[in-house]
C-alpha cells in the first residue's frame, strides 16, 4: 500500500502542501502529514512509500497539477530519488531533528517506533541525580544564544527547595517549573518552530526529563504567537502526552507529575530574554529584571525555574536515550553535541542543517547553502541572529562553536547564519541594527532606550557625510557604552552588527 | 540647598551571615545580599545613580552606577550586585568615568536645559549626577529625536506631572507599586516611547492614585513636583516633627522657605511610616493656615451674645472667674475638662492637671471615649495594659492577618500599606467587616476569608471562631501553661466549647457561614504567626469591650502573644489617643493607668503636686453631659475637641451645652461646640506645638515646633495661666518640663525624655530602667500582669436592632482624603475626593424604597434624621447602610443613639436602626 508524506510545516504550506495533500487524498491516496525535511527550497517537497516506514522516494517543488495529473514518477524532473540519500541530508548529523520530517508529530505510536520516549523511560529509570550527571557529562550547553551548561543550571535548580509561588502563603503548595523559551525572534532563525511543528513530543519529553531531574512540577511553553501552526501542534501534543500518560499527575505510572501549558507572547523581541520571558508569563510588561537572583533560584513566581532554549531540552531526549558519552562525542573543544543552523538570507539552499559543532562557516554557505541565491559574489554573512557580527569572505573558514566565534568576534547566538551579497549596503544594515534596537528595546535601561535612537541619528549623518570624524568618534563611543552598560543582551550586542560593519566595510560609510 | 537625607541606594538587609568586601581600598563588613552600592555608600564611596533610593528594590535601569569588580568581567551596576566575601569593588576608574559619561550625555540629549528656571533647581538628582559624573557636553544633535514637547498633567490640587522632565527611571512606579501598593502607575509603551503613565492612562486625578506622595517623593527630576515648591520655590530649612492626622503618627520633615512651610516630607528614619505618609500628612496642611483660623481669645457673657476680641490676661481671668463662681455656687464637682487626643501629651497631661489639682475634682475625660476606651479596659483586664501589643513593623512577620472593624487603606494608610506589602508577599488575610472594604480585593491582595457579619454580632463570630479552636484541638497548650492563668482558662475553654458558640449555632444571628467562620479560624490558628488589627468597628458597640476581650482570648489561646508577627492590635483613630489616655485623662485613672482610688499612686501625685487629691473617680462625658441637662454640671473646659459634632446623639449634646454657664474651648476654629462657648482661647496647629504625640504602637514622637504659635501663646502655657488664675500655680518652662514631670510620676515613661527623643528619634513606652530604649514588642516573656487573664466573653446583641419601623441598619466609617470630622481636611484642597458624606445603600434596599444612585435621601432613626445624597453600592449587604462623618452639614451624628459600651459608655456608633426615604433635596 503506497503511503504519502506531504509536510505540514508552515513553510511548506506556504508553498502550497495544503493543497497537494488534499489533491492526494481526494485521489484516495493515504496520506501522512510530517514535518519538513528542512530543505526549504525544495518545498513542497512530497515523499512516498511503499509502506509507512518503507524507504522514501522524494519530488521537490510538487505543484497540485503534478498530482493532478498523476506524473509523479522517477521520470518527473523534480524526482530526488531517496530522500535520504540526498547530500544535504545525508551529511548531516541529525540528534535533535532526527525524527523531523519522518514522524507524523502527533501519532505516539509513530513517534516510539522511531526512537521516541526511550530517554525519558532511561531517565526514569535512574535516580534523578544521575540523570544531573549524565546532562552534564554530554557537555550540553544552552542553545538560546549564552551557551550556559545545562547540567550546571538544572544542578542549581535541583539543589533549590521548591517555594510557594510569590505572593502565596507559605503554607501554599510549593513548586518549580521547567520554562522552555520558544520565543525565537533572530531574523533568519527556524529550527524551534520546524522542531515544535514536526516533533513536538520530543520537546515535552525533553521537558518531562527536565522536570524529573531538578524536582519540578510544572512546565510552560512560551511561545511567539508569530508561531500559530506549531501553537496548534504543540497543544495537540500536550493532549496526547497527556492522553498516553506521558504528562499528568503520574508520568508513566509513577509518583512523579508533572504537566505541561503554553503561554503565547505578544510581539516583543526582548522577551525572549529570559528574565524578561519570566515577566511576560507572569502577565506583566515584557521588561528585563536585573540577574541576580538567578532564575535558577527565583525565577517564574519567584520560584526556582530551569529555562532552557526549545533545542536545549530537545537535545535532551537523545541524550539519555543514545548516552551521554555519544552526545560528548561529538563537537570540539568546549562545544560539544550538535547545532541546528540555520541557513537563510540571500542563499541558494535554505534550511535546517545539523552538524556537530566545528563545521565552518564556509561549509555551511558554500557546500550545504550552495553560495548565493542571486550568484554575486558573497559580502557578509550575519551570523547569530539581529544582534551578531559581519563575517567578511576571508574570516569563513572559522569553526562553528563558541569558543572559536568569540574569537572573531562573532556568537553562534541560536545558530542563525544569514548570508548577504555585494549588493548589501553595510552602512544601511548598520543603521538597521540601531533601528531594530530602538524598535524592540523594553525602554528600562537608559543605553539601550536611549542609545538606540541615537545610533539611528548618529548613522544617519556619518551617512549623509556630515562631520564624519566625530560622529565616527561618538558613534564608538555610542557604541562603548551600549556594549558596556546595557542591562541585557539586547543593547550590549547592538554595537556587534554596527562596528563589524563599520570595521570590515568601512567604505560603505562614506558613499 | 536643600540639606538631603543620606541615600543609601539600596534597602538594609538582614542576614546572619556577615561579609566583607573592600570598596575604593576600604574594608567594609555588611549583611550578604547587601548591595555593592549600599556598602560603597556606607564608607562614603557615593556612586552615582539615579533609578536607585534606599526605599524601593534595586532596579539596575539607569546604568550610571556601574562599577568594576576585581576578577570579574564587565562593569555590573553596583545597585544589583550583592556583596560576596572578599569582593574589590573599585568605583572610580577612567572606564567607569568615561561610560558614566557617556550615560548622562543620553540623558540629557532627551533632557530641557532649563535648570535656571525649573522648580527643581537645586534639587534635582540628575543636575547633581550630572555634576558628579562631570558631564561637559552633548555631543548628539538637537535635532534629534525627543520628548521636550511632552505635556504636563496639572490634575492633581497637590502635584505636577511634567513628561518632558521625565527620565524614565520608574521610581515612581515602583514607589507607587512597592510603598504604596495601589498600583496606579505604569510605564506605558516601550523603547523611547516609554512613558510613565496611570494604568487606564487618564490624567492622575481620574486615576486609581490616592495622592499619597510616595511618587513625588520618589521622583529625581521635576517631573512630578508639589506645586506648593513651584509656586513658593526650593525649601531653605527643615525641621523634624510628627503628622498630627491619625494614630499611625508618621514622622515627617517640615521643610520651609523662611518661615513659609514649603511642604511635609515624609521621614525615612521615621519609626512609624519609614518615610512613607498619605494625602492627608503629606499635603493637607493647608488649614494651618486657612483664613478661618481664630488667633485672638473671645469672650461672650452668653452664647447669644456676640463674641468679644480681649487680650489673653482678660480672657484668662474671665474664664477663672466663671468657673470659680460656679463652683462657689455649685460645687467642687459643678465643673470639669475634656483633653483631646489631637494634642500633645504635655497639653493634655497639664489640662488633667488642672482639672484634678487646680479644679479640685476628677472630672476629666477624653475623646477616647468615644473611640476606644473599650481597647483600654479590655486589654488591662486580660493582658494588664491599656495598649496595643505589636510595633507596626510586627506586620512584617504575620502570617495569617486578621482585621476586624478596621479599614486601614482609609484611616490608617501608612500602615495599610504596610499591610498590604506583607499581604502581597503571601500572608493570608481573614477580614471580618460588613462592608466590602478595600483590603477584601485590590491589586495583588485579596482576603481569604472575608466574613461579612451583621453590625453588632463581633463577638458572636470571634467566640465562634474561638470555639472551633478549642472543639478541634487547636489550642496553643504549651502556651497557655506556660502564660496564662490556666484556671480563667479552663473557665473560658468550658464556656466557649458551648454548643451555643459553635457557628452552626451563631450563623443565624451574624449572618456569616458556619463554614466560613470555621476556614477562617483554622487559616488564624494555623498559618503560623496570627495577628489581630482591629479599629472602631470593634470598639464602638454596646460590646465593644467584650469584643475586645474576646479577641485577647482567642490570641491567648492560639498562641499569639509576645513575639513578632503577632499581638491584638488597636489601631487608632487619632494621633495622640494613645497618649491622651496614657496621660491620666480618665476620671478614674492617673497617668500610666493607675486608679485613683490607688492610695499609693495618689500619694505620689500629693507629694509631687502639693495637694491632697480626691480617690474617687469622676464624671464621665456622658455623665457630665447628663449632668448638665439636669443642671448639676454647669462649667466644661473643652481641649481640641468638638463634642457637637463627634458625639452621639447630637440634640442631647446640645441641650447639655446650652445649659451651661461656662464653656471654654481651645481649638483652631470656631467648631460646632463653639457655638455653646463663652470662652473661646485660641489653639495651635501641630506645626506651632513643642511636645510630644504617642501613636498607635505606644511610640512617643517629637512634636516640635516649625512656626511660633500664631495665638502668640503654647496651648499649654495657656491651661497653666488659667489654673494659675485658680489659685494652683503650675510653672513650666517648656515643654521638656512637663515630660520630666510625667516621667517622673510614671513608671511606663521613666526613661522619656525630650534629650532621649532628640538623640534616638522615637521610643515605645515601657520605657524605663528595664527597657532604657522602649518595648516594640509587649508581653514577650511575661504578661504585663503576669498570667494572661481570659474572661468568658458571652454574645448579648444590642438593644438597638432593625425594626418595622426602622428595618436597617447604618454604620460609619472613614474616608481616606478626609479625617475625623474634617475641621482639618474640609479646610484643604482634599474635599475634591470628598465633597459631602454620602450613604451607600444595597441596591435591591435603594429600589425597594424608590431611591436612584445619586439621590437625595432622608436617612431617620428614633433620636433624630438627616439628608444627604445615596450611593448604590456592592461593598454592603443588603439591609445595612454606611455613611462617613466627615461634615458637619450632613449630621450623621444626630441620628446615632445613646447606646453605649457596657463598661466603658462608648458609643455604640457602628449600629443605628435607620429607615431611609427619598428626599426632594438637602433640605433644612
Amino acid at each position: 500500500m503506497t503511503v504519502w508524506f506531504v509536510p505540514k510545516d508552515a513553510a511548506a504550506r506556504s508553498m502550497g502542501a495544503d493543497g497537494i495533500a488534499a489533491a492526494l487524498i481526494a485521489r484516495g491516496e493515504e496520506v501522512v502529514r510530517t514535518g519538513s525535511r528542512g530543505m526549504l527550497w525544495l518545498e513542497p517537497l512530497v515523499e512516498c512509500a511503499s509502506e509507512r516506514n518503507g524507504s522514501r522516494v522524494g519530488w521537490s517543488n510538487v505543484t497540485v497539477a503534478d498530482i493532478n495529473d498523476a506524473s509523479l514518477d522517477q521520470n518527473h524532473p523534480a524526482y530526488l530519488g531517496e530522500v535520504e540519500l540526498l547530500t544535504f541530508l545525508s551529511r548531516q548529523q541529525r540528534w535533535i531533528y532526527e525524527r523531523v520530517g519522518i514522524i507524523d508529530p502527533l501519532d505516539p505510536q509513530d513517534y516510539q517506533h522511531h526512537g521516541g520516549l526511550a530517554g525519558l523511560k532511561a531517565a526514569m529509570a535512574m535516580a534523578p541525580a544521575d540523570v544531573l550527571d549524565a546532562v552534564k557529562t554530554s557537555g550540553l550547553r544552552g542553545r538560546g544564544g549564552a551557551g550556559f551548561p545545562a547540567g550546571i543550571k538544572w544542578q542549581t535548580v535541583a539543589d533549590q527547595e521548591p517555594q510557594p509561588l510569590r505572593g502565596q502563603p507559605s503554607r501554599a503548595t510549593r513548586h518549580k517549573f521547567i520554562c522552555v523559551n520558544a520565543d525565537e525572534g533572530d531574523s533568519g532563525t527556524f529550527a524551534d518552530r520546524m522542531l515544535m511543528e514536526g516533533d513536538p513530543l520530543c520537546l515535552l519529553e525533553g521537558m518531562a526529563i527536565a522536570a524529573y531531574a531538578v524536582g519540578a512540577d510544572r512546565g510552560m511553553i512560551y511561545l511567539r504567537s508569530e508561531y500559530p501552526d506549531a501553537m496548534d501542534a504543540l497543544s495537540a501534543a500536550i493532549d496526547v502526552a497527556r492522553a498516553e500518560g506521558w504528562l499528568g499527575q503520574s508520568v508513566l505510572g509513577s509518583e512523579f507529575g508533572f504537566d505541561v501549558e503554553i503561554r503565547l507572547g505578544a510581539g516583543s523581541y526582548v522577551c525572549g530574554e529570559e528574565t524578561a520571558m519570566l515577566e511576560s508569563l507572569e502577565g506583566r510588561r515584557g521588561m528585563v529584571r536585573a540577574k541576580p537572583p538567578l532564575p535558577a533560584i527565583k525565577g517564574l513566581f519567584g520560584v526556582p525555574t530551569v529555562i532552557n532554549n526549545v533545542l536545549t531540552i530537545a537535545s535532551v531526549p537523545g541524550i539519555l536515550a543514545r548516552g551521554a558519552e555519544a552526545y560528548a562525542a561529538l563537537g570540539c573543544e568546549r562545544s560539544r553535541g550538535t547545532q541546528v543552523f540555520q541557513l537563510a538570507g540571500n542563499i541558494a539552499q535554505g534550511g535546517i542543517v545539523e552538524m556537530a559543532f566545528g563545521v565552518s562557516a564556509r561549509e555551511l554557505v558554500e557546500d550545504f547553502g550552495g553560495g548565493t541565491l542571486s550568484g554575486r559574489p558573497l559580502k557578509a554573512v550575519q551570523l547569530g541572529g539581529p544582534l551578531g557580527s559581519y563575517l567578511p569572505p576571508d574570516q569563513l573558514d572559522v569553526p562553528m562553536a563558541y569558543e572559536a566565534l568569540v574569537e572573531v568576534g562573532a556568537m553562534l547566538g541560536h545558530g542563525g547564519v544569514v548570508v548577504f551579497d555585494d549588493s548589501a549596503d553595510m552602512a544601511e544594515q548598520a543603521r538597521f541594527a540601531m533601528e531594530f534596537c530602538a524598535e524592540e528595546s523594553c525602554g528600562k535601561c537608559t543605553p539601550c532606550r536611549i542609545g538606540a535612537v541615537r545610533g539611528v541619528e548618529v548613522i544617519d549623518r556619518l551617512r549623509e557625510g556630515k562631520d564624519t570624524e566625530t560622529q565616527t568618534l561618538l558613534l564608538r563611543d555610542l557604541c562603548d557604552v551600549m556594549k558596556q552598560g546595557s542591562l541585557c543582551a539586547m543593547g550590549g550586542l547592538t554595537p556587534n552588527p554596527v562596528l563589524s560593519a563599520l570595521d570590515h566595510f568601512a567604505e560603505d560609510f562614506s558613499r | 540647598m536643600t540639606v538631603y537625607e543620606r541615600d543609601l541606594g539600596t534597602p538594609a538587609v538582614s542576614a546572619d551571615t556577615q561579609v566583607t568586601v573592600t570598596i575604593d581600598g576600604i574594608p567594609i563588613t555588611v549583611p550578604e545580599g547587601t548591595s555593592v552600592m549600599r556598602a560603597a555608600a556606607l564608607v562614603d564611596a557615593a556612586i552615582p545613580k539615579l533609578c536607585a533610593t534606599d526605599n524601593l528594590d534595586a532596579f539596575g535601569s539607569c546604568r550610571l552606577c556601574l562599577v568594576e569588580i576585581e576578577g570579574r568581567p564587565g562593569t555590573p551596576a553596583s545597585c544589583t550586585t550583592p556583596c560576596q566575601d572578599g569582593m574589590v569593588v573599585n568605583t572610580q576608574t577612567p572606564r567607569l568615568d568615561k561610560l558614566r559619561k557617556g550615560v548622562m550625555e543620553l540623558y540629557i540629549s532627551d533632557h530641557p536645559l532649563d535648570c535656571l528656571t525649573c522648580s527643581a533647581n537645586g534639587d534635582c538628582e540628575l543636575q547633581d549626577m550630572a555634576g558628579a559624573v562631570g558631564s561637559r557636553q552633548v555631543r548628539y544633535s538637537d535635532e534629534g529625536e525627543n520628548h521636550l514637547s511632552a505635556g504636563k498633567d496639572e490634575s492633581n490640587p497637590y502635584f505636577t506631572f511634567d513628561a518632558s522632565k521625565c527620565i524614565v527611571c520608574s521610581r515612581c512606579v515602583r514607589a507607587c507599586s512597592e510603598v504604596q501598593g495601589t498600583f496606579a502607575l505604569t510605564i506605558a509603551g516601550r523603547g523611547f516611547g516609554s512613558a510613565v503613565s496611570t494604568a487606564q492612562d487618564t490624567d492622575f486625578l481620574s486615576s486609581d492614585c490616592v495622592s499619597c506622595g510616595a511618587c513625588v517623593q520618589a521622583c529625581p527630576t521635576a517631573t512630578l513636583q508639589e506645586k506648593s515648591v513651584i509656586d513658593r520655590g526650593v525649601p531653605s530649612r527643615k525641621v523634624k516633627t510628627t503628622c498630627a492626622y491619625c494614630g499611625v503618627g508618621c514622622s515627617f520633615t517640615a521643610e520651609l522657605r523662611g518661615d513659609e512651610l514649603v511642604r511635609m516630607v515624609p521621614d525615612k528614619q521615621g519609626g512609624a511610616n519609614a518615610g512613607h505618609s498619605c494625602v492627608k500628612g503629606r499635603f493637607a496642611w493647608g488649614y494651618a493656615n486657612h483664613e478661618d483660623r481664630i488667633t485672638e481669645p473671645m469672650i461672650r457673657d452668653s452664647i447669644y451674645d456676640e463674641w468679644r476680641v480681649v487680650g489673653w490676661e482678660e480672657a484668662i481671668q474671665f474664664a477663672a472667674s466663671r468657673l470659680k463662681k460656679i463652683q462657689a455656687d455649685h460645687g467642687i464637682d459643678a465643673i470639669g475638662g475634656i483633653t483631646s487626643s489631637r494634642c500633645t501629651n504635655e497639653e493634655v497631661y497639664v489640662v488633667q492637671k488642672m482639672v484634678r489639682a487646680a479644679f479640685g475634682t476628677n472630672n476629666v475625660d477624653t475623646c477616647a471615649r468615644v473611640c476606644h476606651s473599650p481597647t483600654g479596659y479590655g486589654l488591662k483586664q486580660t493582658f494588664g495594659t491599656s495598649a496595643g501589643t505589636q510595633d507596626f513593623a510586627s506586620v512584617k512577620d504575620a502570617d495569617a492577618i486578621l482585621v476586624i472593624g478596621a479599614n486601614p487603606t482609609d484611616a490608617h494608610p501608612v500602615f495599610g500599606s504596610r499591610m498590604k506589602r506583607r499581604l502581597r508577599e503571601g500572608a493570608e488575610l481573614i477580614v471580618i467587616d460588613p462592608r466590602a472594604i478595600d483590603l477584601v480585593r485590590s491589586p495583588h491582595i485579596g482576603a481569604q476569608h472575608h466574613l461579612q457579619l451583621r453590625p453588632g454580632t463581633n463577638v458572636a463570630v470571634v467566640n465562634a471562631m474561638a470555639h472551633v479552636v478549642v472543639t478541634e484541638g487547636w489550642v496553643a497548650e504549651d502556651f497557655v501553661n506556660e502564660r496564662c492563668d490556666v484556671e480563667s482558662f479552663k473557665a473560658w475553654e468550658r464556656f466557649i466549647a458551648l454548643p451555643e458558640n459553635s457557628p452552626e449555632a451563631l450563623e443565624e444571628t451574624s449572618g456569616v457561614p458556619a463554614t466560613a467562620v470555621r476556614a477562617a479560624a483554622e487559616t488564624y490558628a494555623k498559618a503560623g504567626n496570627g495577628a489581630i488589627y482591629y479599629g472602631l468597628g470593634v470598639t464602638e458597640h454596646s460590646q465593644g469591650s467584650t469584643m475586645v476581650m474576646a479577641m485577647a482570648n482567642l490570641a491567648m489561646a492560639t498562641g499569639n502573644i509576645g513575639r513578632s508577627g503577632v499581638g491584638v492590635n488597636p489601631l487608632r483613630g487619632q494621633n495622640n489617643v494613645q497618649g491622651s489616655c496614657d496621660m491620666g485623662s480618665f476620671p478614674h485613672e492617673f497617668a500610666g493607668y493607675r486608679h485613683v482610688s490607688d492610695d499609693s499612686a495618689r500619694a505620689l501625685f500629693d507629694s509631687a503636686w502639693g495637694v491632697s487629691l480626691r480617690g474617687e473617680p469622676g464624671m464621665r462625658i456622658p455623665n457630665m453631659l447628663d449632668a448638665a441637662v439636669a443642671g448639676k454640671f454647669r462649667g466644661l473646659y473643652v481641649q481640641g475637641e468638638d463634642i457637637a459634632q463627634s458625639d452621639p446623639n447630637i440634640h442631647h449634646v446640645e441641650a447639655a451645652l446650652k445649659a451651661m454657664d461656662c464653656v471654654i474651648v481651645q481649638d483652631l476654629f470656631l467648631n460646632e461646640t463653639a457655638r455653646f462657648a463663652h470662652i473661646f482661647l485660641p489653639g495651635t496647629s501641630f506645626l506651632e506645638k513643642d511636645g510630644t504625640f504617642t501613636n498607635a504602637e505606644r511610640r512617643i514622637n517629637r512634636v516640635r515646633p516649625v512656626v511660633p504659635p500664631l495665638s502668640g501663646m503654647s496651648e499649654w502655657g495657656v491651661t497653666c495661666a488659667i489654673s494659675e488664675a485658680m489659685g494652683y500655680p503650675m510653672h513650666y518652662d517648656n515643654a521638656g518640663e512637663i515630660m520630666d514631670e510625667i516621667a517622673a510620676l510614671t513608671p511606663t515613661f521613666a526613661g522619656v525624655s525630650f534629650a532621649l527623643l532628640d538623640e534616638v528619634g522615637s521610643v515605645q513606652w515601657p520605657c524605663n530602667g528595664e527597657a532604657p530604649m522602649g518595648t516594640p514588642v509587649m508581653h514577650e516573656q511575661r504578661f504585663v500582669r503576669g498570667e494572661g487573664q481570659f474572661v468568658t466573653t458571652p454574645y448579648v446583641p444590642t438593644d438597638e436592632r432593625s425594626t418595622r419601623k426602622y428595618p436597617l441598619l447604618l454604620t460609619t466609617g472613614r474616608i481616606l482624603s478626609q479625617y475625623n470630622v474634617g475641621a482639618q481636611t474640609r479646610r484643604t484642597q482634599n474635599t475634591i475626593w470628598h465633597a459631602e458624606d454620602i450613604l451607600d445603600i444595597h441596591a435591591a434596599d435603594a429600589e425597594a424604597r424608590g431611591v436612584a444612585d445619586g439621590d437625595w435621601i432622608e436617612i431617620s432613626s428614633r433620636v433624630g434624621s438627616t439628608r444627604m445624597r445615596a450611593r448604590l453600592s456592592e461593598e454592603i449587604p443588603a439591609g445595612v447602610v454606611y455613611t462617613t462623618f466627615h461634615h458637619p452639614v450632613s449630621g450623621t451624628n444626630v441620628i446615632t443613639t445613646d447606646n453605649s459600651d457596657w463598661a466603658t459608655n462608648c458609643p455604640e456608633y457602628k449600629v443605628t436602626a435607620v429607615e431611609v426615604r427619598p428626599s426632594m433635596g438637602a433640605g433644612s
